[in-house]
């Protein structure tokens, strides 16, 4: 039972608060009736039996309950419910290009007024289902900051009426680039999920991100960087089972075993990569992590990888994107092409920037491991250890570290 | 659904002439689609009185009621169906007067 709740959880969330915004046209009821339906589902279902159509008695539940709440706030304050109820009457908007309401949740969540990581946040708990306290963990901020964040941004929505719509095709190319970074975040909150009592992978939120990004290739069939997310996703994804072991430990890119990636979802990967080198135009920054990808999931085994190329690629990243998380990931591949002498160099170049980020001493645990300074490698481990969110990568890592010679 | 676009600036300077025109056609253009509601521009800082009469006797302070580099030196209000419209507006405004705009709704 607690399976089937969990399972419609993340089938309808998205689509009940999406339903429920367009007929209320108020982003705060939507969710609080949301998640009242999801409460009476579980107080009934246990009892009553899972419903033919879980989604639509959710809605229905959901609606009842928006409905009770506007009736008792209209007795409260007349004048401003009465325009609420009229606004929640409204016909239809049938300006936006794809009829999906998750796709306007998303447009409406990752709008420019809002500030940046209000969008992820917002995105994350309308669209994704996450709870607040989840949110919070992984921006590692207070849970009543982000909460109060939330709440700020939806009182914005609606106050300064931020339409609920997808945009008009002049508009499309622009938000789209907003909205792209903002699914690339959630796929990620997906794929190392924070936090001690987290999966390590949220098949949901990847899965989801996913869909999203697909629904917005069909929506922008040429734009380059669409393709190239989800063209990175899908190759991320594949490697999913493999990246974890039974036991709940990351397993890094090379010791992967490659026969269990997922064939089907890196075939569809590596054609949209060949369809944007086709095309002919500069690649975007999310075009060239896919290509990054394609190269990884083409090598039968990891001594197959072509480095030289994921060293160029990263080349042209670094020219794009300056930052210093781009410079590790390519001291990485130079760690490969030039050895890990090399590699150290550059990383240690970072430290200032990067000294807070699990992954920049883990990497450079690993760079002085391979260099035999084996005290210097346990301390970036116990660095890397302390700062790591993802269980996953937290066991691995602490096995790494009590493989180091004495 | 109105919304107040203030126009923020540093100096207290007046529009020059290109600005001028560029604004007179802005202004033109709104009250032809049916989004002018008003507009106008107002004396600097130093012009302002602030005054606060929940006391005894009204109490008066030359100058504005928070001194910043920056000021609201002028506004539009604009009738828009939402934000991104009231948004796309703002920039048509911000770009003919020349300055920085704030977009607020009314409630």
């Amino acid at each position: 039972m607690t399976d089937a709740i969990t399972r419609a959880y993340r089938a309808e969330w998205a689509r009940v608060v999406a339903a429920l915004t367009r007929r209320f046209g108020d982003l705060d009821i939507a969710e609080e009736a949301a998640a009242e339906a999801f409460a009476t589902a579980v107080e009934r279902w246990p009892a009553d039996g899972v419903p033919p159509n879980p989604g639509g008695w959710l809605t229905i539940t959901a609606t009842r309950r928006a409905i009770d709440r506007l009736r008792r706030e209209s007795r409260r304050d007349d004048k401003q419910k009465e325009a609420q109820l009229m606004y929640a009457v409204e016909p239809p908007d049938e300006t936006g290009v794809v009829d999906d309401e998750r796709l306007r949740l998303i447009f409406t969540c990752c709008h420019p007024a809002l500030a940046p990581e209000t969008r992820v946040a917002l995105t994350l708990r309308m669209v994704g289902g996450l709870t607040v306290s989840e949110i919070a963990r992984a921006f590692l901020v207070q849970e009543t900051a982000m909460g109060q964040r939330i709440t700020r941004a939806k009182a914005k929505i609606k106050t300064a009426r931020i339409p609920y719509r997808v945009p008009a095709a002049a508009d499309l190319p622009a938000r789209v680039s907003g909205v792209l970074s903002v699914l690339f975040l959630v796929f990620n909150e997906g794929y190392l999920a924070t936090g001690p009592d987290t999966d390590p992978i949220r098949h949901d939120l990847t899965a989801e991100a996913i869909r999203l990004t697909r629904l917005i290739r069909a929506l922008l069939p040429a734009d380059g960087e669409v393709a190239g997310l989800l063209a990175l996703m899908l190759m991320t994804e594949a490697r999913g089972t493999a990246r974890v072991t039974a036991g709940g430990e990351l397993v890094p890119l090379g010791e992967q075993d490659r026969g269990a990636w997922d064939r089907a979802l890196i075939a569809e990967g590596h054609r949209l990569v060949r369809e944007r080198l086709a095309a002919g135009v500069a690649p975007g920054r999310y075009q060239i992590l896919a290509a990054i990808n394609a190269v990884h999931t083409s090598a039968p085994d990891v001594g197959a990888t072509d480095w030289s190329q994921v060293v160029a690629l990263y080349d042209q990243l670094v020219r794009l994107d300056p930052s210093p998380i781009v410079a590790l990931n390519r001291a990485v591949a130079v760690a490969e092409l030039d050895g890990p002498e090399v590699a150290l160099a550059i990383i240690d170049r970072l430290t200032e920037r990067l000294a807070g980020y699990h992954a920049f001493h883990a990497t450079r645990a690993e760079f002085l491991r391979r260099l035999g300074r084996v005290q210097h490698s346990r301390a970036a481990y116990d660095k890397a250890i302390e700062l790591a969110g993802n269980t996953a990568e937290t066991t691995y890592l602490t096995r790494r570290r009590d493989q180091l010679a004495a | 659904m109105q919304y107040l676009v203030s126009v923020i600036t540093d100096h207290p300077g007046l529009a020059t002439p290109a600005e001028q025109a560029a604004i007179d056609e802005f202004n033109d253009r709104l009250v032809a689609d049916g989004h002018w509601v008003f507009a106008g521009g107002l004396g600097g800082p130093d012009t302002a009185t602030t005054l606060d009469n929940r006391g005894a006797e009204p109490l008066l302070t030359d100058g504005p009621f928070v001194e910043s580099k920056e000021f609201i030196i002028g506004f539009w209000i604009i009738e828009a169906a939402d934000l991104d419209v009231a948004l796309r507006l703002a920039a048509d405004g911000s770009r003919a007067c020349n300055r920085k705009v704030e977009v607020r709704p009314f409630l």
